[in-house]
């Protein structure tokens, strides 16, 4: 699926994208939270790439641990140690290899997954990025599981993401700052889930 | 003494509630770790691993901290210090801190601390 040299190459996409969606990001936040998400991403990953030089010797591990630091560190807000730890756990979960394959993705999304529940206390449901990201997983776990193609589970994955952000609209939030608007929620899309989203349709499109 | 580490994500916030604690317990080795380095709103890991390390000793360290990523923040230091006595401590922001900033002040232990901070949660006002 990708090597160390393809992976940097993706992760510098995706910080390109989080760059272009700031003010977006930010503006979902505005409504439901504390308006930060598209600015605390987009510093997050400004910190992300000036790294990206150090990472090109480095196996796929390595390198994902580095971007989990490197978000921990300047984001400030709930999205820096949710990602942060995200990151750090995909790529405990890979170690020290400098290929990945599908499976290998599907491990280190699931590790990324259950590292968020942990630091967030969450889980699905909350109108958090978990609504964008379990429902990915299991689309693409299904999908690859049945077809071994990876191009194709990632599209599923988005699909499933995508609509994972739409359902995030009908619910209310019961994580986060969000939660203390109670019903008034409703009707607005999570960003956390948005720029998860972003970051599945990043690889799609970078493969 | 236990020193005490005041999470928010508001620099001021942060340092009017050691001020607070402090104006009760002027000894008590209680230090701010509120907004991000350019002063604007956020919790920074860095900003929570100094304050740490500056009133850090055998007897411990609690972290009261306001909410959400701040909470967040100070259990990814916790976590980055695994040789380290530290605890957070789950208790209104101002209330526990004065709790605290008075027990620490009279030697008293990092368990007896946290204990007597987490009762101010039950206190009430009215």
């Amino acid at each position: 699926m990708t090597d160390s040299k393809k992976l940097i190459d993706i992760i510098q996409k995706i910080s390109t994208q989080i760059q272009m969606d700031k003010d977006f990001l930010t503006e979902l936040d505005n409504v439901i939270g504390d308006g930060d998400h598209g600015i605390n991403m987009a510093r997050g990953f400004k910190e992300v790439e000036k790294k990206l030089s150090d990472f090109s010797n480095k196996d796929i591990g390595s390198i994902l641990k580095a971007v989990g630091m490197a978000l921990v560190s300047p984001v400030g807000g709930a999205s820096g140690p949710l990602y942060g730890t995200a990151f750090m756990r995909a790529g405990a979960a890979i170690g020290a290899k400098n290929e990945m394959d599908g499976n290998d993705f599907l491990k280190a999304m699931d590790a990324a997954i259950e590292g968020i529940k942990m630091r967030g206390k969450s889980h699905e449901g909350e109108k958090t990025m978990l609504d964008a990201l379990i429902p990915a997983y299991n689309a693409m776990k299904k999908s690859y599981e049945e077809n071994n193609d990876f191009k194709a589970a990632i599209s599923k994955g988005v699909e499933a993401a995508e609509k994972g952000v739409e359902y995030t609209k009908t619910i209310i939030a019961t994580k986060g700052r969000a939660s203390y608007l109670g019903e008034r929620s409703i009707g607005h899309q999570d960003p956390g889930a948005t720029s998860s989203c972003l970051m599945l349709k990043v690889i799609q499109s970078s493969l | 003494m236990v020193g005490i580490v005041i999470v928010s994500h508001s620099e001021k916030l942060a340092q009017g509630v050691a001020e607070l604690a402090g104006m009760m317990a002027s000894e008590a080795p209680v230090v701010a770790a509120g907004g991000l380095d350019d002063g604007t709103l956020g919790t920074s890991f860095e900003k929570i691993v100094k304050a740490v390390d500056s009133v850090y000793s055998d007897d411990g360290v609690i972290i009261l901290m306001d909410m959400g990523s701040a909470v967040m923040t100070a259990e990814m230091v916790i976590e980055s210090m695994p040789d380290r006595k530290i605890k957070m401590v789950d208790c209104p922001l101002v209330e526990g801190a004065v709790v605290a900033a008075i027990a620490s002040s009279s030697n008293e232990s990092m368990e007896d601390i946290i204990q007597a901070a987490q009762e101010s949660a039950s206190e009430k006002k009215l």
